[in-house]
């Protein structure tokens, strides 16, 4: 599995307050969602991210609540997936369950500029920057996860397993 | 093997597990709430299996939006009824909950050893009562309603061992900023927070969930504190589950990733200034701030012991001109004590409203929210940009005493400075 896009740059702590603000938290449907993804620190992220993008964060990228709909929001806006130094473990868990990709990756940070190109590699944790030519290792996925990924979720995954049982 | 490691590897059948270990473990028991649950629903019904897996140990409390501010909020509220309905789970509804973190163990959920998820981040609170207690996401909530079981990482733990005691009017939630400002925001990302030392073992429950539920504020997967007498003394009479709580010692032994070790005596009023938890300085060190807003409630400090020590402040005493102060009791059960101890009218008198026990302000949802440039200072757990309603407000987050002094004055101020 593989994807490849343009990096929208982000710095530590990004909290899921900021990706997905409470007070659209009764939005259910999550393209409602995607209109207001990071609005807190960039009110045009939505309209950027369209064609789709790679965000790239740095410590703790996804602190704060378990709100679901701070991933969902970034993926329908537009993310291919996000890659940080670390994530808030709530965060990672529910980026994967709905499907969106992240990789922690140390050095990511001054390793990539805003607008630089990206491609990443989930099975070999490898990621790419196209425009300084420049590789780095990321933390492979385990394979039960890449299963739930390349399900498109864990839903998806589970109803595969208890349809197998 | 620590008490974290204990529970997990009970959970999972396993007789030792250790840092790194991925373990398939059972849950105990599993809460939604109305920002989570209706997302929960919907992924459940995709699976395509009709029933939980287990309909006593699925609780949906209604808690962030209640009584429904909003024709959307009243709608999500409605599928969520209707759901426990047909799954026939338990709900608390309007006027007999609150916020869940205080309802789950009040209403005899939690329970010493039990594993325990919630979709909400500040699950870990249950902690304080030598359960191990975890926050997940919606999706995660639907497949655990499915099939009982949920895969974790067994964490690596960091041991915050702390001694002395308390100076007048500095409490349980100074001590969880000042380790939050040690620490930081990613200090104990992905690991366990155990909370041992005299000053823990001489701490009420109610402060113990304090601390706690500020773990997540420093990244740590759950806070925990093993279970004793105080424990089974809140616990008895609302779980028959709480007496076997003996096994739940962490070895002589037992591994930790670290110790470390805090001393209290001279610990003075903290404050988490904007708009990081670990932006945190002694009170004295803040400066002077105006506020326009004074909140105390929520499931950081919303217990009866919080609004005791705020009526103690402010008894007889006025609540400064131009200052909203608001008091939000975590419980229905919380309310009706402090209805029983004049609490209530204490705060009614100096000013202040007193509102029915929901999340409220906490997270920005309803009731209370900021205007760009205002302040607020806030006995809640995030002071995070737009948390608390415009992006362009500023939160400081502090103790129910600290936040009571606050709204007398006007201005951040040190308890200890007000005469009781
Ligand atoms: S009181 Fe605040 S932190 Fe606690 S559950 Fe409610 S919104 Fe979350």
């Amino acid at each position: 599995m593989q994807v490849k896009g343009k990096v929208i740059k982000f710095g530590n702590n990004i909290d899921t307050d900021v990706i997905l603000p409470g007070k659209w938290l009764s939005l259910i449907d999550p393209k409602d969602l995607a209109k207001h993804a990071l609005e807190g620190l960039d009110a045009s992220f939505p309209e950027k991210a369209q064609k789709g993008v790679i965000v790239v964060g740095g410590k703790n990228f996804g602190c704060g609540s378990s709100r679901e709909q701070a991933p969902l929001a970034l993926k329908y806006a537009g993310v291919e997936c996000v890659l940080a130094e670390s994530f808030a473990r709530i965060f990672f868990r529910n980026s994967i369950n709905i499907g969106l990709p992240v990789i922690e990756c140390k050095g990511i940070s001054a390793a990539v500029n805003d607008g630089d190109e990206v491609i990443v590699d989930f099975e070999a944790g490898k990621i790419t920057n196209l425009t300084t030519n420049q590789s780095l290792q990321g933390t492979k996925l385990p394979p039960f996860i890449m299963e739930i990924l390349t399900d498109g979720g864990l839903i998806e995954n589970l109803r595969k397993r208890l349809n197998k049982k | 093997m620590n008490i974290t490691e204990k529970i997990l590897a009970k959970a999972s059948g396993k007789s030792r597990v250790q840092p790194g270990d991925i373990v398939d473990a059972n849950v105990d028991v599993i809460m939604v709430h109305d920002l989570t649950g209706p997302l929960a629903i919907e992924a459940f019904k995709k699976i395509g299996v009709k029933k939980v897996w287990d309909n006593k140990k699925v609780v949906t409390i209604l808690d962030h939006q209640i009584p429904a501010e909003s024709v959307k909020m009243a709608e999500l509220h409605k599928m969520l009824r209707k759901f426990a309905k047909e799954q026939n789970i338990r709900l608390y509804d309007v006027g007999e909950g609150g916020i869940c973190h205080q309802v789950m163990p009040e209403k005899g959920y939690v329970s010493p050893g039990a594993l325990i998820v919630g979709a909400d981040s500040h699950t870990c609170t249950y902690g304080a009562f030598g359960a191990f207690a975890t926050g997940i996401g919606s999706t995660e909530a639907a497949a655990v309603f499915a099939t009982g079981k949920i895969w974790l990482k067994v964490p690596e733990t960091i041991r915050f061992n702390v001694e002395g005691q308390f100076q007048k009017y500095v409490t349980p939630k100074d001590l969880i900023l000042h380790i939050i400002g040690k620490v930081g925001v990613d200090g104990a990302i992905y690991k366990s927070a155990e909370f041992t030392g005299s000053t823990i073992r001489n701490m009420s429950i109610a402060g113990r969930m304090t601390v706690c539920n500020m773990a997540v504020e420093m990244g740590a997967k759950n806070g925990i504190v093993e279970p004793d007498d105080t424990t089974a003394s809140f616990l008895k009479g609302r779980t028959t589950k709480a007496a076997d709580y003996k096994w739940l010692k962490s070895d002589v032994d037992a591994k930790y990733e670290k110790t470390v070790d805090i001393d209290i005596e001279d610990l003075e009023p903290q404050v988490a200034c904007p708009s990081s938890v670990d932006n945190v300085k002694p009170i004295s060190k803040v400066g002077n701030v105006e506020v326009n807003q004074a909140f105390i409630g929520s499931c950081t400090n919303g217990r009866i012991e919080d609004l005791r020590i705020a009526a103690q402040i402010m008894k007889g005493k006025k609540v400064k001109q131009g200052v909203r102060a608001l008091v939000i009791p975590a419980s229905q059960e919380v309310y009706a004590q402090a209805l029983k101890e004049g609490l209530v009218e204490v705060f009614t008198e100096a000013g202040a409203l007193v509102c029915g026990a929901t999340c409220g302000p906490c997270l920005g949802g309803h009731i209370g929210l900021l205007a760009s440039g205002e302040v607020c200072i806030s006995t809640s757990n995030r002071n995070f940009i737009g948390r608390m309603g415009s992006p362009e407000a500023s939160v400081y987050l502090a103790s129910p005493a600290t936040v009571a002094a606050s709204a007398l004055t006007g201005k951040l101020t040190d308890p200890q400075e007000v005469e009781a």
